[in-house]
């Protein structure tokens, strides 16, 4: 799978998963649709762009390290945003930033080159 | 009647030895290394402005046995045109009678040298890798090195790895023309000149046996001559991995060689050589997965080999993935009870 491909799906898969944690929060349960789509969405953008950097720059460590400023980026954003739950959001959206980050520039096909 | 000094004797013989450049592009710098049948000098190419490595023949005359057998090897350079053989430049005879080819000149170190400081097992892997690659080539022109120790194996300053000494190479697709009806071409390295890496001479009965103690194949050994192809050259490749392997390797270093190392070592040290790996490529590749963290065709796993192998590919993963769930644990329970 081609890096950008990787982080696309990984990010919205672990986006969902991180997003439905939410319900474990009794207080939120109501908005669960809307809190696993919105992290969807912002586990997308986080890997996509993850993606985008391992074509771009090969290494591992600044994939790690641009994974955690994009996932804590867009973390800090959702939580500005609610108003509140700041460490509940950033703290697994920046670990999610960073697994992505990893993944897409371990696993991650370089997409061949023409002859 | 005057006595000559020993010291002075020795002078006239060595300045008598050293070849005449005279009429060529050359200009002698001074002698790198002796071999079995030539010596090899370093030279200033003149109108290119360069230093280049010059082989020269010990004995005159272009048409003997030796002098054949250097124009071959000359030949077989010049047909093997890869990063990691070394390139031959030029080809002829001296003034004085001796024939002559000019190389690269390989600023470097000799792989068994070089890898004393060389600590860790991929590393030394990577460079094995080098070597595949060349003697892949070779084997697709149709050459059989026949000769793979680490002596013959040069690694210069900037990390390039070149495959020297073509000298006993076996040509496959015109093997006629080689030593199955040329006996001259098989000479062996002169048993004076490579005391040091146990290099053999001799004849058994299919043929002459050529090639370096423990780095040739057995059949090699026996002098099966007609016979060989590039299981030949992989069991070298197999021993070559076995001396990386073994050769000063720290006590403490953390990536001891595992089964499955040992185990690729082993299929291309068969002493069968329907054992072996069929081509230079599929070592090549059970290399390279093992250097990927993946399982190699050599070896079959049990499952706690299998396990372990998966955990060092993906500790990393795994630490981000365990360290993901103990902060979703943590902050599930800090903030259940704080809120």
């Amino acid at each position: 799978m081609n890096k950008v491909l990787l982080g696309l799906v990984l990010g919205a898969l672990l986006g969902a998963i991180d997003g439905s944690t939410a319900w474990f929060t009794p207080a939120v349960r109501a908005q669960l649709a809307g809190i696993i789509v919105g992290s969807t969405i912002k586990g997308l953008i986080a890997g996509v762009a993850a993606g985008i950097f391992a074509r771009k720059v090969n290494s591992v460590t600044l994939g790690v390290l641009f994974g955690l400023a994009v996932g804590f980026a867009l973390a800090f954003l959702v939580a500005y945003l609610q108003h509140g739950y700041y460490l509940e959001i950033i703290l697994p959206g920046s670990i999610v930033g960073m697994i992505v980050g990893y993944a897409t520039q371990k696993y991650g096909m370089t997409p061949a080159t023409a002859p | 009647m005057r006595h000559i000094s020993d010291k002075a004797l020795t002078r006239l013989r060595n300045s008598a030895a050293l070849p005449d450049l005279s009429g060529t592009r050359y200009r002698l710098l001074g002698q790198v290394a002796r071999g079995g049948m030539g010596t090899v000098y370093a030279a200033q190419d003149e109108p290119l402005q360069r230093r280049v490595a010059l082989k020269v023949l010990e004995v005159p005359g272009s048409e003997g046995e030796l002098a054949n057998r250097l124009m071959r090897e000359a030949r077989v350079l010049a047909r093997l045109e890869h990063p990691g053989i070394v390139p031959v430049h030029d080809v002829g005879t001296l003034a004085d009678g001796r024939v002559f080819y000019t190389m690269k000149f390989v600023e470097g170190q000799r792989l068994d040298k070089y890898i004393e400081s060389l600590a860790s097992i991929p590393d030394r892997l990577r460079i094995l890798l080098r070597i595949c690659d060349a003697v892949a080539f070779a084997h697709m022109r149709g050459v059989l090195h026949r000769d793979l120790k680490p002596a013959n194996v040069m690694v210069g300053s900037f990390g390039e790895v070149l495959v020297m000494d073509w000298g006993l190479a076996k040509i496959l697709a015109d093997a006629p023309e080689t030593e199955a009806c040329n006996p001259a071409a098989a000479i062996l390295h002169s048993p004076g000149n490579r005391q040091k890496d146990a290099t053999v001479s001799g004849i058994t009965g299919h043929g002459r046996v050529m090639g370096t103690q423990g780095y040739m194949s057995p059949e090699q050994a026996r002098g099966e001559i007609e016979s060989l192809d590039a299981r030949s050259d992989i069991f070298s490749l197999g021993a070559l991995l076995r001396f990386l392997l073994s050769d000063k390797l720290p006590l403490r270093s953390p990536a001891r060689p595992y089964r499955s190392l040992e185990a690729i070592c082993a299929k291309a040290c068969e002493q069968k050589r329907e054992g072996r790996y069929a081509t230079v490529q599929e070592l090549a590749m059970d290399i390279s997965r093992y250097l990927e963290g993946l399982a190699v065709a050599a070896h079959r796993e049990s499952i706690f080999e299998k396990l372990g192998r998966s955990y060092r590919r993906y500790r990393f993963f795994i630490f981000l993935i365990a360290a993901y769930l103990l902060t979703r644990v943590i902050l599930l329970l800090v903030f259940k009870h704080g809120r």
